[in-house]
């Protein structure tokens, strides 16, 4: 990489947005701060509360369980999403007509507000009015969303997987077609199996855009909220309630704002954590392509 | 390798059944809805659209997710221009913490900050106007933006800088004249994907508004919960929903795919 220009007049560049974003997240962060280590009893009044609310949370049975349904709900819908993805790139057309017709179906999940998605879903899997739902207990299967957890379970990750494994495709088909030609046809030459081609050309190729898209999926599905919201509220029982809805019901709902602030915390030092590892992993992989004369 | 095909027509085929499944409904009346399980709508009605369109409590919301989404457009491009510039042209103090400290801010979850954000927007008197929710989304759509467009930037070589100035170009006039014609594409693809976060959010949204600039997504939530049973009216709201995004694909069709990987693929 060709050296930077020192310049500390960039920084006047970057002031407005160093502003705005401070406005928006420094002051909402010192108040959950604030927050978290005070009790009230109502009318205003605080007292210091100091790591009470932090040591009540690691010990609680609650917050466990949703810790680690969030983390099932991650591992499972990235098992899926991320294969299928891959698969579905790999026999996705290169050119003619096909092409805008796959990308703008695809990419059509995407740009659908978070709770219609919720909605679509809600709809899509009832029994009474429902296609999933009617054909599903049309074939014999028990399967009732708002009852069975196994069945609110499926029904999330399924729409999980409508909504983003596209982004998966997307991301895969552009590294896929990054790759030029003369590639395939020496592999050609060499009489390379499909396999081959699969494990030396493209998976390489697309080892960038994989992780990206690999880390971007993790972290949004650990702070899913709106959909499954929608979909079940966070039941049958608590069956499904991930860290986000768990947040929302205490902060909002019995308006506890120590533990909701302490959680809060511990929940963004989580995320802090994964950005951490998101942004090594990708400046790795800037360096190493420049070096590689970039591509 | 004959039936190739098959594996995305399939995909498509799993995600347009939702779709299509909610546009059928929305075209039913209630009482077919109801009663008897059609694949096709046998009276096929307007009339849920017809109510969206001539109800003010309906409509009003669309025109307010629309006002707060492009108002956050505007800022989150036009804020993050120079600062992509500033990170992909030169280093200064603290330039690689002040990225990581912006990302920090994309991937933070909305929940984190719902109860502050109304403590926030309310003592200062912003609640419930269309800017205090444009504003609120500058949290993780300006990161997004900036590195969106720093990807773009970096691909554009140094050498169009140097003879510009050579050329005894001012900064602010090689900016607007020769280097926005060049990164174009990145600046429609930010846009996008402004667009799209700030459409597809709920959370912030909700919690900053009542009445005056309430979006449509969350009117929508409103009737599930109080009258319940108006599915036909439902329906046609969210298929109308995603029509926007729809309409706006279609421009960007080509870089989708480079956007959602930051500039970076």
């Amino acid at each position: 990489m060709i050296a930077k220009q020192q310049n500390q007049k960039a920084w006047f560049m970057v002031l407005p947005v160093f502003l705005l974003v401070a406005f928006s997240a420094v002051i909402p962060l010192m108040t959950v701060v604030n927050y978290s280590v005070q009790d009230t009893f109502g009318n205003n009044q605080f007292f210091w509360a100091g790591v009470d609310w932090f040591r009540n949370l690691v010990h609680s049975e609650r917050f466990h369980s949703a810790f680690l349904r969030q983390l099932l709900f991650s591992g499972i819908i990235l098992a899926i999403e991320i294969p299928l993805g891959i698969l579905i790139a790999l026999s996705m057309p290169r050119r003619g007509w096909g092409v805008p017709v796959c990308l703008i179906t695809m990419a059509l999940p995407l740009l659908i507000p978070w709770n219609v998605v919720g909605t679509i879903w809600q709809i899509f899997g009832r029994v009474d009015i429902g296609l999933l739902g009617y054909s599903l207990t049309a074939l014999g299967i028990d399967y009732n969303y708002t009852q069975d957890p196994l069945a609110a379970w499926f029904t999330v990750v399924i729409m999980d997987i409508w909504h983003w494994t596209s982004l998966v495709v997307l991301l895969c088909y552009a590294g896929l077609c990054s790759i030029p030609d003369a590639y395939y046809q020496a592999a050609r030459i060499d009489g390379a199996s499909r396999l081959a081609i699969f494990r030396y050309i493209q998976l390489p190729k697309m080892q960038r855009v994989l992780l990206i898209a690999f880390l971007l999926r993790f972290m949004d599905s650990f702070m899913i909220y709106t959909e499954p919201f929608v979909i079940t509220g966070g039941g049958p029982g608590n069956s499904t309630t991930f860290l986000s809805i768990d947040l929302v019901k205490l902060a909002v709902g019995q308006f506890d704002l120590g533990p909701a602030a302490a959680m809060s915390l511990i929940y963004f030092l989580v995320i802090l954590l994964l950005c951490y590892v998101f942004y090594t992993v990708m400046s790795n992989i800037g360096m190493e392509s420049t070096n590689h004369g970039g591509s | 390798m004959r039936f190739k095909w098959l594996i995305p027509a399939i995909y498509i085929l799993f995600l347009l059944l939702p779709i299509y499944w909610l546009v059928n409904m929305s075209l039913k009346t209630n009482d077919e809805i109801l009663s008897v399980f059609s694949l096709w709508p046998h009276n096929l009605t307007l009339d849920n659209y017809r109510v969206i369109f001539t109800d003010a409590s309906w409509y009003s919301g669309y025109i307010n997710s629309m006002i707060y989404v492009t108002i956050n457009v505007i800022i989150s491009v036009s804020f993050a221009l120079p600062a992509a510039y500033a990170f992909s042209r030169y280093s200064f103090v603290g330039d690689k913490h002040l990225f990581f400290w912006l990302l920090t801010n994309r991937m933070a979850p909305p929940a984190v900050f719902a109860l502050p954000f109304f403590q926030l927007y309310s003592s200062i008197g912003l609640f419930d106007t269309h800017i205090a929710v444009a504003i609120a989304h500058c949290l993780f759509n300006l990161p997004l933006a900036v590195w969106i467009l720093e990807g773009f930037m970096s691909g554009v070589p140094k050498e169009i800088d140097e003879t510009a100035f050579i050329d005894g170009y001012s900064w602010p006039r090689f900016f607007v004249r020769i280097f926005i014609p060049n990164i174009a594409s990145g600046i429609g693809v930010t846009a996008f994907f402004c667009f799209m976060f700030s459409w597809v959010e709920l959370l912030l949204a909700r919690t900053l508004t009542a009445v005056n600039a309430k979006p449509i997504s969350a009117i929508m939530t409103r009737t599930v919960s109080a009258s319940g049973l108006d599915w036909g009216v439902l329906a046609a709201a969210g298929v109308l929903t995603i029509l926007p995004g729809t309409l706006v694909i279609w421009f960007v069709r080509n870089h989708i795919a480079k956007g959602f990987a930051l500039g970076r693929v």
